[in-house]
């Protein structure tokens, strides 16, 4: 390699000083140093590691709002000022000390930074993970770790169907609830189509939800067909130009996408303009979470789901008015399904250590007896019941609901109207069953009413 | 019927967009041998700058059809400001450099602006989406298209016809070219190779800041749109040959074309193409299709 | 610059200290260790290529073949002992850089690295279309077993992590033996001016295959190790090109100045990047792209030339 530059007097001299003052191996020392640092805190703290996507193009829609929910959370816990029957200051006693962690980079940086947040912050519970592959990745490490472990947004069925865990929870729905209950959204407020088709992202996500829903599809409305090859943009690709000319060509009566975020913002953009959610219903299965940004962008008609009964799905109980109100008063803006997951998360664990330290009499429980009154444990959330009924009671089963998105000018609300509830035991499989496996085999043991 | 004019008008829509998207890169390194990682950064920069005033300009309700010119307001302010600052500022000090340091520095300057980008305009998503639906849109059976991709299609032959000007009828451009083809040559010749290369940079940031601001009413704008365009930005110069317009339109194109067919008949192997495109053409054209032929030097 | 008498010593003595910290260091500093050898193995080859001129922007093929050979194994023919993986990866990746490489020497310069590039984007294409191995979601790898030993929790952790240690520092000592031959020599000749190394009677394309296939090798040797020690398989993980961006990141920070080098390259910049995600993560990205800057202008010979001139300064 040539170094004609670097041998200019100029920066011989400042790279001598540089030298001279040992700035490398004094850096290399620091960092060292820094690590193997200061020890745990206090006694009455449950310190508590958050991981969420805070940069990327994860962070606008999922991250950010996720981040948001916990804090809202956390203030509220510490404080006691979450409605009835929340309302005792912390969890089982203790205060909530938050560490915040990006999600960003590949799985082999999430667990490096999982077993960092667990051995070199000692954090005492780990709440968080958007993306599907940390989740899978995750897992295993937080059951050697011996570390409690809540899941609140990841979307793959395969974490507790391809192994068991007993330091790891899941406080939503997973994916298979999404699509399934989309097929039956159609099938009652669409019962004469005759066509539809798909785009969806291409990876696991997308993949996933449009087999699970095409699936449902042949079971609950066999007469209609799949009128094209279902399209799988590149991830991020942004631009759908080609896309939207090959979904209008296929004539079809339903288009289902699990698009989200930008590229589904983007997609929404131009097939507006272009025409195309008025000749075809859209159905989206993570709307929900767009739908205040896009307001009058977004036009009328469209299927909306919102991963689970969160936002404006969301029943009118106490418990969400407030949630609700807080989180709009402290960002400006109504929280979405991120939000109210990353919420529910929390709520998960605060009844898990309140129940544990019934037990206790007042002492903070040990991390196994919050698990163990975690396990099974079925609990009032923002507007809807969490069930930890599968996966040996470390998944929950939740209802869902879609309905079809109404802007407002006048107003300029966005609003769903039309909903249509499905109960939890109707769109996710009966204990002991595979997603994969229910889906294929005809939906059996799903209780519709 | 329908499916040909659907793949034809897909596949120069987004030939067009890719052009102006990798224009900038090609020139760049035709003239200055630097590969631009942080062509990305320009990109994302310039579809941000472009939301920002589209949105104010909109806020402020001036006439809608001005705010194409703003767009191209945009794409100078960022190719500018950014472009001079990273050339005088950073890579003026690495010409004498091995090639590849010259790559990493601008990787590491992509990493630093994709986070200047969420520092200045934070996570959430922007919109501009009023330029794109003042155009219309335009129909073919059940097909409807939207004006405002149409016309991309003449933006990129006016670039590109206004490059091709610039560099073969401008005394400039044919000094450009002959910094092209043999730098020690011009230089003996007494070009001021510098102030070529500032040129050159700035005009090249322009054009990836534009090939941004064009894309924000198409899209919502959020952190790392600009990490996707630099791969296929570098797909397509490799194809056409580092350094040549024409073998970035011509790059550009069969790109285009491919992935429009794809979409069309056989999505399956859409995420694919661009590669295969790439393997296949430089399988064929070591040195990408319109490379020139270098003298060896012994 | 390369003492071959004194390597060995040197290679000995970095072996013992590395078992040394591996018992002493607390449990996340050995796993960061293990991931920041297992990226030194690659860069190890990326350090013979980059001598005879070449950089390789797809080397994440290689290193998604050798981590996916392991997954696949284990799952599918339910071989779990350690050595044997990492041999049967190597081997598979260098049997790939074969293939691969039969193309690739005929390329210089830019058109090496986009086309390396272009195909590791390949393999990535083909393992996210493949639903059977959990496409972009991938799927987790059981323990593996050390020669009959099945330890379990943390000593299951150690002992991968002094595999890889054996690994690395037996690969550098290869790779220093190599490139102390009259082959490994020829790389930097074929860097000056291939026509006359032409001339002088060798084959500038059977040097070049023969170091893409062990830059390739070793790269799935890193793959391998990497699998075992995250315990989970994906390809954004292994097979993206932001993954071989990663490795010539490493592999310029790191210099040649040293057999060494690629392994200090590698935990500096795993280090760097550990602290800036927990001290700034909203900024980490910046904080590591200066460091990149930084080190490029007044390191340009990479960290090596640090210690190479504290030495001679005295």
């Amino acid at each position: 390699m040539s170094t004609i530059g670097s041998s200019h007097p100029a920066a011989r001299t400042l790279r001598s000083r540089l030298l001279a003052r040992g700035i490398l191996p004094g850096l290399l020392a620091g960092l060292l140093l820094l690590a193997l640092g200061v020890p745990a805190g206090a006694q009455q703290t449950i310190k508590i590691g958050v991981v969420a996507y805070l940069s990327g193009a994860a962070a606008g829609p999922f991250g950010i709002p996720g981040r948001n929910g916990a804090e809202v959370l956390i203030d509220a816990i510490n404080g006691g000022s979450l409605p009835a029957p929340y309302n005792t200051k912390g969890i089982g006693g203790a205060a909530i000390d938050a560490v915040f962690i990006d999600e960003a980079g590949s799985t082999t940086k999430q667990v490096e930074e999982y077993r960092n947040l667990v051995q070199r912050q000692n954090v005492d519970a780990v709440v968080g993970y958007i993306s599907s592959g940390n989740c899978l990745a995750v897992a295993p490490v937080a059951e050697e770790l011996k570390m409690l472990t809540v899941f609140f947004d990841c979307g793959t069925p395969r974490i507790f169907e391809d192994a068991s865990y007993k330091y790891v929870f899941r406080t939503a729905a997973h994916s298979t609830m999404d699509n399934v209950a989309a097929a039956h959204y159609v099938a009652a407020k669409f019962p004469n189509i005759k066509g539809y088709t798909g785009i969806n992202q291409n990876y696991a996500w997308g993949q996933d939800s449009w087999r699970d829903f095409e699936l449902s599809m042949q079971l609950l409305m066999p007469k209609a067909k799949v009128t094209t090859a279902p399209l799988f943009p590149k991830l991020f690709a942004g631009q759908y130009s080609a896309e939207i000319s090959a979904l209008q060509a296929s004539n079809s009566d339903v288009i289902h996408s699990s698009f989200w975020d930008g590229d589904l913002e983007s997609f929404i953009l131009q097939a507006a303009a272009r025409g195309l959610p008025q000749r075809s219903t859209l159905v989206l299965t993570t709307g929900e979470a767009n739908m205040f940004r896009l307001g009058a962008k977004m036009p009328d008609g469209i299927v909306i789901g919102g991963r689970g009964p969160y936002g404006v799905l969301a029943r009118d109980t106490e418990l969400n008015r407030w949630f609700q109100k807080t989180y709009a008063d402290r960002y400006g803006t109504p929280p979405v399904y991120p939000s109210y997951q990353m919420a529910e998360a929390f709520l998960g664990v605060k009844v898990a250590y309140d129940k544990a330290a019934q037990r206790t009499a007042g002492k903070l429980p040990t991390r196994e007896q919050a698990i163990a009154a975690f396990e099974h444990a079925q609990f009032e959330a923002f507007g809807t019941h969490i069930n930890m009924a599968l996966g040996n009671g470390h998944q929950a089963i939740t209802e869902t609901a879609y309905g079809l998105y109404k802007f407002d000018k006048s107003t300029g609300t966005a609003s769903i109207t039309d909903v249509v509830r499905f109960p939890a035991e109707c769109v996710n499989p009966p204990v002991g069953a595979k997603s994969d496996d229910w889906v294929k085999g005809g939906l059996k043991g799903a209780k519709c009413k | 019927m329908l499916t040909f004019v659907a793949i034809l008008v897909d596949g120069l829509i987004y030939s067009s967009w890719l052009f102006v998207v990798a224009v900038g890169l090609t020139l760049i390194f035709g003239v200055m041998k630097i590969l631009n990682v942080a062509h990305g950064s320009l990109y994302a920069f310039g579809a941000y700058a472009s939301a920002s005033l589209i949105g104010a300009y909109f806020n402020a309700g001036w006439a809608p059809l001005g705010s194409f010119a703003v767009i191209l307001l945009a794409a100078l302010i960022i190719g500018v400001a950014l472009g001079l600052l990273m050339e005088r500022g950073l890579l003026r000090f690495m010409y004498g450099r091995d090639e590849v340091i010259i790559v990493l520095v601008t990787y590491a300057v992509f990493l630093i602006l994709e986070d200047v980008i969420i520092l200045i305009w934070g996570t959430s998503p922007y919109f501009a989406y009023q330029p794109y639906s003042l155009l219309g849109t335009a129909s073919f059976g059940v097909l409807t298209f939207s004006n405002y991709d149409l016309a991309l299609i003449g933006l990129s032959v006016f670039i590109g016809g206004l490059l091709w000007w610039g560099l073969t009828a401008t005394r400039q451009g044919k000094m450009l070219q002959a910094v092209i083809h043999d730098r020690e040559m011009a230089l003996a010749f007494g070009i001021d190779v510098t102030r070529m290369f500032t040129i050159t940079f700035v005009i090249g940031a322009v054009l990836g800041a534009l090939g941004g601001a064009v894309t924000a009413p198409q899209i919502s704008v959020t952190p790392g749109i600009g990490v996707e365009v630099i791969v296929i930005a570098f797909a397509v110069v490799v194809v056409g040959g580092m350094g040549s317009i024409p073998g970035a339109a011509v790059g550009a194109l069969i790109v285009g074309m491919i992935r429009a067919t794809a979409v069309h008949l056989i999505p399956q192997v859409e995420l694919f193409v661009i590669y295969a495109v790439m393997s296949l053409v430089l399988a064929f054209r070591p040195k990408g299709l319109f490379s020139r032929a270098e003298a060896r030097k012994i | 610059m390369m003492g071959t008498d004194k390597t060995l010593t040197v290679l000995g003595a970095t072996l013992l200290a590395l078992v040394a910290a591996g018992f002493l260091l607390p449990d996340w500093a050995v796993f960061l260790l293990t991931l920041s050898l297992a990226r030194g193995l690659v860069v190890l080859g990326l350090l013979i290529l980059w001598r005879s001129g070449l950089v390789s922007f797809g080397q994440a093929l290689f290193f998604g073949t050798g981590a996916y050979t392991v997954g696949l194994l284990v799952l599918f023919a339910g071989l779990r002992d350690i050595v044997a993986l990492t041999v049967l990866a190597a081997l598979a990746a260098g049997l790939l850089a074969w293939l691969v490489g039969l193309l690739l020497t005929g390329y210089r310069d830019i058109f090496f690295a986009m086309l390396s590039m272009a195909f590791s984007m390949i393999l990535y294409g083909i393992l996210v279309k493949t639903e059977l191995l959990g496409s972009t979601d991938g799927f987790n790898v059981p323990h593996p077993t050390f020669l009959g030993y099945a330890p379990a929790g943390e000593k299951m952790r150690v002992s991968i992590y002094l595999w890889t240690a054996l690994v690395s520092m037996a690969a550098a000592y290869g790779v220093h033996r190599h490139l102390s031959s009259t082959m490994g020599q020829l790389g930097a000749a074929i860097r000056d001016n291939e026509i006359r190394v032409e001339y002088l009677g060798a084959s500038v394309r059977r040097v070049l295959l023969i170091q893409v296939i062990i830059a390739g090798a070793l790269a799935g040797a890193g793959g391998a190790v990497t699998a075992f020690a995250v315990g989970h398989i994906d390809p954004d993980a292994m097979a993206y090109w932001t993954v071989s961006g990663e490795f010539v990141f490493v592999t310029i920070l790191s210099g040649t100045g040293h057999i060494l080098a690629p392994f200090l390259g590698s935990l500096l910049f795993e280090l760097i990047r550990s602290f800036a995600f927990q001290y700034s993560p909203y900024t980490w990205q910046m904080v590591l792209g200066t460091s990149l800057l930084l080190i490029i202008l007044f390191l340009p010979n990479g960290l090596w030339s640090l210690y190479a001139r504290l030495r001679k300064g005295g």
